[in-house]
């Protein structure tokens, strides 16, 4: 079993050879997870198309039942979006280098999962010829929207977020672009001249993109906690029993790097597999990753316990009604489903033997997205089936065309995800060589500055030969 | 006298730092640091140090976009809220500060972000027409300096590269 991160002793052309190779030819396996995609995006539009034609009846939307899958379903794709910054940003901030060979996919994650969550809000408002309705915007009527709702919170703070994780994602992609350029011919070479913008590699360039990265990093932190405390205020502004829990926020972001943790862990299985990557997307890595995951889900059990026990000492006779009947209604054994998928598996993560397993962590961490999409739906559908009115009591199961089209964007990110891929670079080639580099010269005991010194002082013994690999 | 460029490639960079060291210390004649570039596959942290620190303005721009993100959007929020006053507010202020702060800040990050992005395409001089001396190989493993100098200082220069083990040196005119 491999005990480091990376072979410090690859040899950079092979890393951009490893790499470019992976985008041209991937296993076929690839390919049927496309077709699986597309299959899956037929069943949602099929569904949209259906619902769009016929009205919300078949979508088993009605009052109180407003907000149903299509709403948890935007929280759980925003929630996904959040790991992609933590691996990216904080990672980055804090120099944990094993995060170099992994975080161009999780960026993209966040990318693309941020494009699929947007899609409901559209979907949930039914009417699509008048989607613009969800965006705030200065009506010909005169009328400014209402920059006090944590509704026009949402679109500000999601079209912020998505604008500068593309951003980020892209800024962070030029040097391998160049890259690309170099190594390529026919329209990738073209694609691949227009992206790089013409990057060289110089000292210039290097120093302020190491700024700018830097500089983004800090601001993407403080906005992703930000995005999903807004998401969490649409329901914690609200009265209702369940909603109105001032932990929501923490709670919801809790949830979003743990769902979005193991979503990275299915991904980098997929990818080290269909890519050959192992080189790169080694076990060690997965390990840390498989941390990770276990630690946030220690804090979202917290959150949880936390929430359950506030209301149950706070003594709201309607809070805590709508308690028991989330552990004993209708809707609780998906209830229970949430809480030992979410407080409970992830002690496999903390079994060495098993997350180095990876078919093993491949399923954990389907089932620990489960748990997580299953959380949302327990925030939205138990609160609006047993809010303040007896006579408004209702349960309401979800109809097949939500399922369809919750199945659907499944495929979307799917799709969107492997195009990306295959489009571009999934592993930082020169954040690799990076990586690489300075591990063998902590290994060789060279220190950072050993260069300044001036004349032959500066100059070390070691060789690119020695530090690069043969 | 008639300028020329000239980059020469080396294997790694104690070779390419050596030969910067050289010039830092006055052993070519002719080349000053200032005239220095140096292109490389990674970002290595004692490229700054061997050019003395050579400054990045990314930062500044960050700020003018973050105050600029603040206060415009404040003033947007405010202003359409005072310009609006039909709706009913229900005894609360027209401008509420506390529900303001949030979008404030949404739009200060956003303008920091756009900013930030701006003025790295701006000093990184990006876009600009391919040189002809670039190599391929500084996307791989090579790493290159990139000097403009006099003609007559030409021979000094090659002298010094051939010295701490150039591989290839490749000039242009100017």
């Amino acid at each position: 079993m491999h005990t480091k991160d990376i072979n410090e002793n690859l040899p950079w052309s092979q890393i951009n050879k490893d790499v470019m190779r992976s985008m041209m030819n991937p296993r076929k396996a690839y390919w049927v997870a496309i077709i699986v995609c597309i299959a899956m995006i037929s069943c949602a539009v099929a569904a949209e198309v259906y619902q769009y034609n016929v009205g919300m009846g078949p979508a088993n939307l009605n009052w109180p039942h407003m907000w149903d899958l299509y709403i948890a379903t935007f929280i759980f794709w925003i929630g996904m979006s959040h790991p992609g910054t933590l691996l990216s940003a904080i990672l980055h901030i804090i120099h944990a280098d094993w995060r170099k060979p992994i975080y161009r996919f999780a960026e993209a994650m966040t990318t693309f999962s941020l494009m699929t969550a947007g899609l409901f809000p559209v979907i949930h408002i039914g009417r699509l010829w008048n989607m613009y309705w969800v965006l705030p915007y200065y009506s010909d009527r005169g009328i400014w929207p209402n920059f006090r709702s944590p509704l026009v919170w949402d679109a500000f703070a999601i079209s912020t977020y998505l604008t500068s994780s593309a951003l980020f994602l892209f800024i962070g992609m030029i040097p391998d672009l160049a890259i690309c350029r170099d190594n390529t011919t026919g329209w990738r070479r073209k694609l691949y001249t227009i992206l790089s913008l013409g990057w060289r590699g110089d000292d210039r360039q290097w120093r302020n993109f190491r700024r700018t990265y830097l500089l983004m990093a800090c601001f993407l932190i403080p906005l992703a906690v930000s995005v999903h405390s807004i998401v969490s205020s649409d329901f914690a502004m609200s009265v209702m029993p369940g909603w109105h829990v001032t932990t929501f926020p923490p709670y919801f972001v809790a949830g979003a790097l743990y769902s979005g943790c193991a979503a990275i862990m299915t991904l980098f299985i997929c990818l080290r597999y269909f890519f050959r990557l192992e080189d790169y997307m080694t076990i060690p890595i997965l390990v840390k990753t498989a941390k990770l995951t276990f630690a946030i889900a220690m804090v979202w059990t917290y959150l949880n316990l936390i929430e359950f026990a506030s209301i149950w000492y706070g003594h709201n006779a309607v809070d805590k009604e709508l308690l028991i009947a989330k552990f004993t209604g209708a809707y609780s054994p998906y209830f229970w489903m949430m809480l030992f998928i979410g407080s409970v598996v992830p002690f496999t993560l903390a079994s060495e033997k098993l997350r180095t397993h990876l078919p093993t962590m491949l399923v954990v961490s389907l089932v620990l997205n489960l748990g997580m999409w299953l959380e949302r739906w327990m925030i939205v559908t138990p609160t609006l089936s047993q809010g303040y009115h007896p006579f408004a009591f209702d349960v309401m199961w979800p109809s097949m065309i939500q399922w369809a089209i919750v199945f659907g964007s499944f495929g979307w990110f799917g799709l969107l995800f492997l195009i990306f891929v295959k489009v571009f670079p999934c592993v930082s080639m020169y954040e690799v060589k990076e990586m690489c580099y300075h591990r063998k010269r902590e290994a060789m005991g060279v220190g950072h500055g050993s260069h300044a010194a001036g004349g032959a002082a500066g100059a070390v013994t070691a060789s690119k030969t020695d530090l690069e690999g043969s | 006298m008639s300028k020329r460029r000239v980059l020469g490639l080396f294997d790694g960079f104690d070779p390419a730092f050596a030969a910067i060291n050289d010039i830092k210390a006055g052993n070519v004649s002719g080349v000053k640091l200032d005239d220095v570039e140096v292109l490389s596959p990674i970002e290595h942290p004692d490229i700054d140090e061997v050019l003395e620190h050579r400054k990045s303005h990314v930062p500044k721009w960050t700020l003018f976009g973050a105050l600029f993100g603040m206060i415009g959007g404040f003033l947007f929020l405010a202003s359409a809220q005072a310009n609006f006053l039909v709706q009913p507010q229900g005894g609360k202020p027209v401008i509420a500060l506390p529900t303001n702060i949030v979008l404030t800040y949404e739009m200060l990050i956003l303008s920091a972000v756009i900013f930030t992005v701006i003025a790295f395409l701006v000093t990184a001089r990006l876009f600009r027409k391919r040189n002809p001396l670039y190599s391929e190989q500084i996307t791989v493993d090579q790493v290159g300096i990139e000097i403009t100098l006099d003609e007559s200082d030409l021979a000094g220069l090659k002298e010094s590269f051939a010295k701490h083990g150039v591989l290839e040196v490749r000039e242009g005119a100017l």
